[in-house]
C-alpha cells in the first residue's frame, strides 16, 4: 500500500488525500487540548498557523525529553476547531475522529489524520521537542512545538467530505439495528 | 499469626504494589500480546493491519525502553489476596496506596485521580477510595494490579435487563461495542458480567478483565463472533477485528433480575501480579 510523505508547513498537497490513504508527517506540530484550544481561541494562536498541524495530545515531558505522546480523543475539540482552520491551519492529528461539523469545516482546505491511540512509547520514538507555549496550563494543556521524524497516520478525514470515522460507525450501528429488531430490553 | 502492623509487612506489600505497577506499565501480558499479533496476522483490512502493525511496535519499543505503553496509566485497580494468617486491616491498603504513591513518582505516572466535583487532581493517583482494593482470601499474600484507561472506562455499561429476555444478554454487548465505536481504542477486551446485583455486576466484569485471553468458551465466542461482525476494527478506522476476548463470569441473582454489565477494556489490557514474599 502506497505511503504519502508529508512535511509541515502543508500546503495544496493535502488536497489529493483521500480518507483511508496512509501517510507519515515530519516537520515541526503543535500539541493542544481542551484548555490550549480556549486560550488561544481568547488570546491568540501563539505559532504562524499558515500550513501548520494541531496535535490532540498531552505529553508526558521530562526535561527536554519527550517520555509518552499519544493522542487523545479528539472529538472533545469539535466546538473548538473552526478559528483554527480558519487562521490556516491544514491538519490535525488526533484519535477516534471529529464531529460531522468538522468534516464540513475541513472541506477543500485541511485533513484530519489519525494516530493509533495508546502509542505514546512509538510517538516519543518519533519526536524531539522544540519549545513550549502557555507553560502556566501544566504539562498536558501547555501548547509543546515537536518536530516530528516520519510518525505513521492514516488520513481519517480527507478536505472532501469523506469521514472513514464516521462510516464504519455508521455502518456499525446500522448492523447492531438490522441484527437485533428491539431494544435490548433494559426494565421499564 | 502476624501482626498487622507488622513495618516489614506493610514495607514488602507497598514494595510488591509499586513493582508490579512498575511491570504492568511498560510490559503487555504474554497472553494479551500474543493476541494482537494474531490478529495482526489475519487481518485483512490494510489500514487496520497498519494500526495493528503500529501497536506491536509500541509494545516492542515500551519493553525494550522500559517506558510507558501508553500515557494514560490509568487508574490503578487492585486484587489482594490474604492468607489465613495475615490479619485484614487498614493498614493493608493503606500500604497498598503507599504503594501507587511509590510507582507514581519512580516510573513516573501520570497523576489521574481527581476530585470528582471540583476536579482538583490529588498529584499522587490515590485519594477517597482510590486506588481500590478488592480482597479475597488465599494461600499467599499476593497483589495484583490492573491499570485502567478512562477511554475505555467511559463507554462500559451496566443493565438491568428483563429476566424472561436471557437472549437480550448478547444483544446488550454488542449494543454497548456499537455506541462506543473507536472511542475506546479497539481492538477490545470485554469483561462481561451476568447475575449477581447491581453493584455486583459491574465487580464481575472487572474481574473478568484479570482473566487470560488465550482461550474462550463457546459462549464467549459467540459473543466474540458477534461483536467482530460490526466492523469498527482498530481504533474504529474498520477491519476484522474489534475484540480481541470477551471473557465472561457470573453469579446467581434474584429471580426478577437479570444484571448484566460490559466493562470495556482498551488494547492495552495491563495488568501484574506480584507474590508478596516471606509472608503466609
Amino acid at each position: 500500500m502506497k505511503v504519502t510523505e508529508l512535511r509541515t508547513p502543508l500546503g495544496e498537497e493535502i488536497l489529493s488525500l483521500r480518507a483511508g490513504d496512509r501517510v507519515t508527517l515530519s516537520g515541526t506540530v503543535y500539541t493542544a487540548r481542551d484548555e490550549a484550544h480556549l486560550r488561544m481561541q481568547e488570546g491568540g494562536i501563539p505559532f504562524d498557523p499558515r500550513g501548520a498541524v494541531v496535535y490532540h495530545c498531552g505529553p508526558v515531558v521530562a526535561g527536554d525529553r519527550i517520555v509518552a505522546a499519544g493522542p487523545t480523543t479528539s472529538a472533545r475539540m469539535d466546538a473548538l476547531t473552526g478559528f483554527l482552520l480558519d487562521a490556516g491551519v491544514r491538519g490535525i492529528i488526533g484519535k477516534g475522529g471529529m464531529g460531522k461539523g468538522v468534516v464540513e469545516l475541513l472541506r477543500g482546505r485541511a485533513v484530519y489524520l489519525a494516530f493509533t491511540g495508546g502509542c505514546a512509547a512509538l510517538a516519543a520514538s518519533r519526536m524531539r521537542l522544540q519549545g513550549v507555549y502557555f507553560p502556566e496550563l501544566g504539562m498536558a494543556e501547555a501548547v509543546w512545538a515537536i518536530e516530528l521524524d516520519r510518525l505513521p497516520l492514516v488520513v481519517g478525514i480527507d478536505a472532501h467530505g469523506n469521514d472513514l470515522f464516521g462510516r464504519v460507525w455508521d455502518e456499525a450501528k446500522a448492523q447492531c439495528r438490522g441484527r437485533f429488531h428491539s431494544s435490548s430490553g433494559i426494565t421499564p | 499469626m502476624h501482626r498487622a502492623d507488622d513495618p516489614a509487612l506493610l514495607a514488602a506489600l507497598a514494595e510488591a504494589t509499586a513493582g508490579a505497577l512498575a511491570e504492568a506499565e511498560v510490559r503487555l501480558p504474554g497472553d494479551v500480546e500474543q493476541a494482537i499479533r494474531a490478529a495482526h496476522g489475519r487481518e485483512r483490512n490494510p489500514v487496520a493491519k497498519g494500526e495493528l502493525g503500529n501497536i506491536l511496535e509500541n509494545i516492542a519499543l515500551a519493553g525494550k525502553g522500559r517506558t510507558l505503553l501508553c500515557q494514560d496509566t490509568g487508574i490503578p485497580v487492585i486484587y489482594l489476596t490474604i492468607p489465613p494468617d495475615i490479619p485484614y486491616t487498614r493498614a493493608l491498603e493503606e500500604a497498598v496506596a503507599r504503594g501507587v504513591r511509590l510507582a507514581t513518582e519512580r516510573i513516573p505516572l501520570r497523576p489521574n485521580a481527581v476530585d470528582p466535583c471540583t476536579r482538583k487532581n490529588t498529584g499522587d493517583n490515590t485519594g477517597p477510595g482510590i486506588p481500590p482494593v478488592h480482597v479475597q482470601p488465599g494461600d499467599r499474600l499476593t497483589v495484583t494490579v490492573l491499570p485502567k484507561g478512562a477511554g475505555s472506562e467511559n463507554v462500559s455499561r451496566v443493565g438491568m435487563l428483563l429476566p424472561t429476555r436471557t437472549a437480550g444478554v448478547e444483544q446488550f454487548v454488542v449494543e454497548t461495542v456499537a455506541l462506543a465505536g473507536g472511542r475506546p481504542c479497539p481492538p477490545v477486551i470485554l469483561g462481561v458480567g451476568i447475575g449477581s446485583t447491581f453493584d455486583g455486576v459491574a465487580a464481575l466484569a472487572k474481574e473478568a478483565l484479570l482473566l487470560p485471553v488465550d482461550a474462550m468458551d463457546p459462549f464467549e465466542q459467540r459473543l466474540c463472533g458477534a461483536v467482530n461482525s460490526l466492523g469498527i476494527g482498530p481504533m474504529g478506522l474498520g477491519g476484522d477485528t474489534t475484540a480481541l476476548a470477551v471473557k465472561v463470569k457470573r453469579a446467581a441473582c434474584h429471580t426478577a433480575s437479570l444484571p448484566v454489565a460490559v466493562n470495556v477494556q482498551c488494547w492495552a489490557a495491563r495488568r501484574a501480579t506480584r507474590i508478596v514474599e516471606g509472608w503466609k
